[in-house]
């Protein structure tokens, strides 16, 4: 999944991966593409985590992992980093997900649960600000629920802002004429993929 | 004579009234002045309102803070943590407030509040459970919710280096909130790892200017969490 996502990363974009299945992506950027990342708590040109005992925890990213600088890269306040975002400065973003609905909703910061302790962090902000908002989920929950759904029953984090969804059985745009299949894993019968899948699916 | 510097932790503090607002830097341990959380610990001021992104990790800073019943409201993005135990608990039994913002609006309103701005119309949130109740506008055929500036009495941050006049530089994404803080209190209280004589730090890289910040104390460089610092400086 996280290969694919890659794939579609442009040379020359800024990209901001979320925390999560997200950040695996940059395990697959291809090589020949410089693509930058960015990490809302202020940095842009994000490399690799650094080798074991020369961590700097002044260096970290929103996971509040230890990270690398590469040449280029710069720092920035919190209010800078999210006018980035919010100004629509960021090419991509890749967030993980409860739920994303057939108009592009999606849901990925409070299950709703009565007691759970709500924390949102900057998954508003995220889910609106990009150029491309892409999502990255299995295609149903653990007890096979399908995670794309008509609409969302999870507690919303943005209206309308997805752009693609990313899963383990399909690549599916969000577009005005609905939720249209880009492709799908080998061997998987449409009528199979749209059984998993809470809301109408369109042929590419 | 303009002295900005101040002899110790305790003196910095000394004047946080009971019922302020305190506004407190920090992304992870990244900027986090611990000391001056400490120190307002010692100082004993109480029913305070504290803005951070987080609401204390472990067992100190915030979180003993927190643990001593000392705080009566806190205004952060992101509670929840594997180790917010003292939090979880206080919010849990209803004996802490929380108002819940989006981090970027956090930000933005920390910053509006500095800038003199009575609130702005943003984006993020609009159609959420976070902007339920606010003032909503469309503006060029798209959605916004009205925020309003967050104001402190008091904000501690952690920079790097500083002069008498209270001019400062951080030290990589220690940065993050500490330069919109410092606008946005009426007491900014800065911890520096060296003080530098006037003209020393180049004008061209000075982030927060000395306008902005009213006290600033050296500390130490100690190691932070998971093996943060390895040296002292």
């Amino acid at each position: 999944m996280a290969a694919r996502v890659a794939r579609d990363i442009p040379d020359g974009a800024v990209v901001n991966l979320g925390i999560g299945l997200p950040t695996m992506v940059a395990n697959h950027l291809p090589t020949g593409r410089e693509i930058v990342l960015h990490s809302e708590n202020g940095v842009i040109g994000m490399g690799p985590a650094p080798r074991e005992g020369e961590e700097d925890f002044d260096l970290i990213n929103a996971g509040k992992q230890p990270v690398t600088l590469l040449p280029g890269g710069v720092f920035f306040h919190h209010a800078d980093s999210f006018a980035m975002m919010r100004g629509g400065h960021l090419d991509v973003c890749v967030l993980g997900a409860f739920q994303v609905s057939a108009s592009g909703d999606l849901a990925n910061w409070h299950t709703g649960a009565p007691d759970a302790i709500p924390a949102v962090g900057g998954a508003m902000d995220l889910a609106i600000g990009a150029k491309k908002t892409y999502v990255m989920m299995e295609h149903t929950t653990k007890s096979g629920e399908p995670k794309v759904v008509e609409r969302c029953s999870y507690p919303l984090t943005g209206i309308g802002c997805v752009t693609r969804i990313y899963t383990d059985l399909a690549v599916i745009d969000v577009t005005p004429r609905g939720l249209v299949v880009v492709e799908s894993v080998d061997g998987l019968p449409f009528d199979t993929l749209q059984a998993r899948t809470g809301a109408p699916l369109v042929r590419a | 004579m303009i002295q900005k510097e101040v002899a110790t932790l305790r003196e910095a503090v000394a004047d946080v009234a009971d019922g302020a607002t305190v506004m407190i830097g920090g992304f992870g341990t990244a900027g986090l002045p611990n000391e001056l959380v400490g120190a307002l610990l010692e100082q004993g001021a109480k029913d305070l309102t504290i803005i951070n992104n987080n609401a204390g990790n472990g067992d100190t800073g915030l979180a003993a803070l927190l643990a001593a019943r000392r705080v009566r409201k806190i205004v952060c993005s992101f509670p929840r943590q594997v180790d917010s135990h003292h939090f979880d608990r206080l919010y849990r039994a209803g004996e802490l407030e929380l108002e819940l913002v989006p981090q970027g609006n956090l930000a933005e309103r920390i910053r509006a509040a500095g800038a003199g701005i009575g609130g702005f119309f943003t984006p993020t949130g609009y159609g959420t459970e976070l902007a339920k109740g606010k003032e909503t506008r469309e503006i060029d055929g798209r959605m916004y919710v009205f925020e309003t500036p967050l104001h402190a009495d008091v904000a501690f941050i952690k920079a790097e280096r500083g002069d008498r006049w209270g001019n400062l530089t951080y030290r990589m994404t220690a940065r993050n909130f500490g330069p919109v803080m410092a606008m946005a209190a009426k007491t900014t209280i800065a911890t520096v790892h060296e003080i530098v004589p006037l003209g020393t730090l180049d004008p061209e890289c000075v982030v927060t200017p000395g306008i902005f910040v009213q006290r600033i104390v050296r500390i130490d460089r100690v190691a932070t969490s998971a093996g943060g610092f390895r040296q002292q400086a």
